[in-house]
């Protein structure tokens, strides 16, 4: 198992190929299907984002509330396939690489080619034993939205596996 | 006539749909087991322990099995010597979904209107069929289903020269299809007969069936098997990444159809099928 913190080492997160198994540590964002179409609004309507994308690993996930004592709730991944349609924007503001669940479409081989931008696989329906892997959350954006906020996370060994990787291979059977 | 008290069908949802969302049923924990001993790749094996793991820590920590707490889906079989006292039924559900919800920390994933898309804020409305059965009880059962596995059911009305076959290829070709989008490993509810409405309603219904059972009559259990084993060849495995266990179970119930119908769906959950009931 590779481990790879990515608030020091994120270029070695490009570098994976698709089948490893990695422990990501440090800091990733949360973001599901409203928070893209707001992202995609504010660009369309040259507007600043209340959140710079460059460099950053998106998280498709929305949790349940959080428990008092606890740093975040049930946190397991959401299907990919649905921000399909927003991945490009999201990588042409520089995302460096995003995890969720599930397969995609044909065209995010070639845009994980393109951009060099991984596409990681946590584990559905993992909630509760990935909100172990969570030290710390807060909402950076879009706090309105509930479960769909842009959330900060602090990741400690949370595990992925790459599902495709810089040069478009895929994990996927 | 037994009378029971609105607030007594309250709490009880509100337990029910706490116990389900942080506690994984026995036989689903028992299957995840067995599937295990039979994965050959590191990556399907560390997927399974994981999933039995997360089981492990959800229920000790009264914490949620997955983020996706679900829409509320509840199940009232009302015996027709019941007076309900001191409310509606639909209120005293809706009541207890909205506590359960809250207090429980669940997630609130409704919309109010599917093109707008305005969150409710309390998972309401939840979503009720009643039946009425003989008897002066109530019975109970409730499932917070997952919109990701949701979204993976199919339905379609086939001829009826359509073979038994020529059915159990179209599930399998189409759960295939799906891939690891609906968080394998799955269990299929199917149902086949009926109606275009009451077809979907039956497949949802068989996910309740202990998924280490099968179907009564030899001929649908056949087609259960099939089913599995036709899946589970496809080599998809948990979460996609190549296994044999795509789905753990697959379970039938079928109806009297028209004579010019045959009515075919089925209901995809993930590995979690959540559900929980309590006679009252």
């Amino acid at each position: 198992m590779i481990k790879i913190n990515l608030d020091t080492d994120a270029p070695l997160l490009r570098e994976q190929k698709a089948g490893t198994s990695l422990l990501l540590s440090g800091t990733i964002y949360s973001a599901r299907d409203t928070a893209h179409k707001r992202i995609q609004n504010l660009l369309n309507e040259g507007k600043s984002l209340p959140i710079t994308l460059k460099d950053k690993v998106i998280y498709y996930m929305g949790p349940t509330p959080t428990k008092p004592g606890k740093a975040v709730g049930s946190c397991g991944p959401t299907s990919s396939y649905r921000m399909d349609v927003f991945l490009e924007m999201t990588l042409q503001n520089g995302v460096a690489a995003t995890i969720g669940k599930g397969t995609r479409d044909s065209n995010v081989t070639k845009l994980a080619e393109q951009y060099q931008a991984p596409y990681l696989l946590a584990i559905g329906g993992a909630g509760a034993y990935l909100a172990q892997c969570v030290t710390s959350s807060k909402i950076v954006a879009f706090e309105d939205l509930g479960a769909e906020a842009v959330r900060e996370l602090t990741i400690k060994d949370f595990p992925v596996i790459v599902g495709i990787d810089k040069n478009g291979e895929s994990a996927f059977f | 006539m037994r009378e029971i008290e609105a607030s007594q069908i309250t709490s009880a949802v509100k337990q029910l749909f706490i116990k389900a969302s942080y506690h994984l049923p026995e036989d689903v924990k028992n299957a995840l087991l067995k599937a295990i001993q039979n994965e050959t790749t590191n990556a399907a094996k560390q997927v399974l322990e994981i999933l039995l793991k997360n089981a492990q820590i959800a229920a000790q920590n009264d914490f949620p099995l997955c983020q996706d707490t679900g829409m509320a889906f509840v199940f009232v079989e009302l015996g027709q010597d019941v007076h309900i006292c001191g409310g509606l039924l639909e209120d005293a559900v809706n009541a207890g979904v909205e506590q359960a919800y809250d207090e429980g920390f669940l997630r609130k994933s409704v919309v109010e209107d599917p093109l707008r898309r305005k969150n409710t804020g309390n998972n309401l409305p939840a979503v009720i069929f009643t039946e009425i059965v003989a008897g002066d009880k109530i019975k109970l059962t409730v499932m917070p289903k997952g919109f990701g596995a949701e979204n993976q059911s199919r339905l379609k009305m086939m001829i009826p020269a359509t073979t038994p076959d020529e059915i159990v290829d179209f599930i399998a070709n189409e759960v295939i299809a799906s891939g690891s989008k609906g968080c394998p490993p799955a269990v299929i509810g199917v149902g086949i007969g009926g109606s275009f409405d009451t077809v979907a309603h039956m497949a949802k219904k068989a996910l309740l069936l202990p998924i280490d059972g099968h179907n009564e009559d030899p001929f649908y259990a056949d087609m259960e098997k099939k089913i599995l084993e036709k899946i589970n060849n496809s080599g998809i495995g948990p979460m996609g990444v190549g296994g044999r266990t795509t789905v753990l179970s697959v379970r039938i119930l079928a109806a009297p159809t028209h004579i010019a119908g045959l009515p075919l769906a089925y209901n995809y959950c993930c590995h979690s099928t959540r559900h929980a009931d309590i006679e009252l």
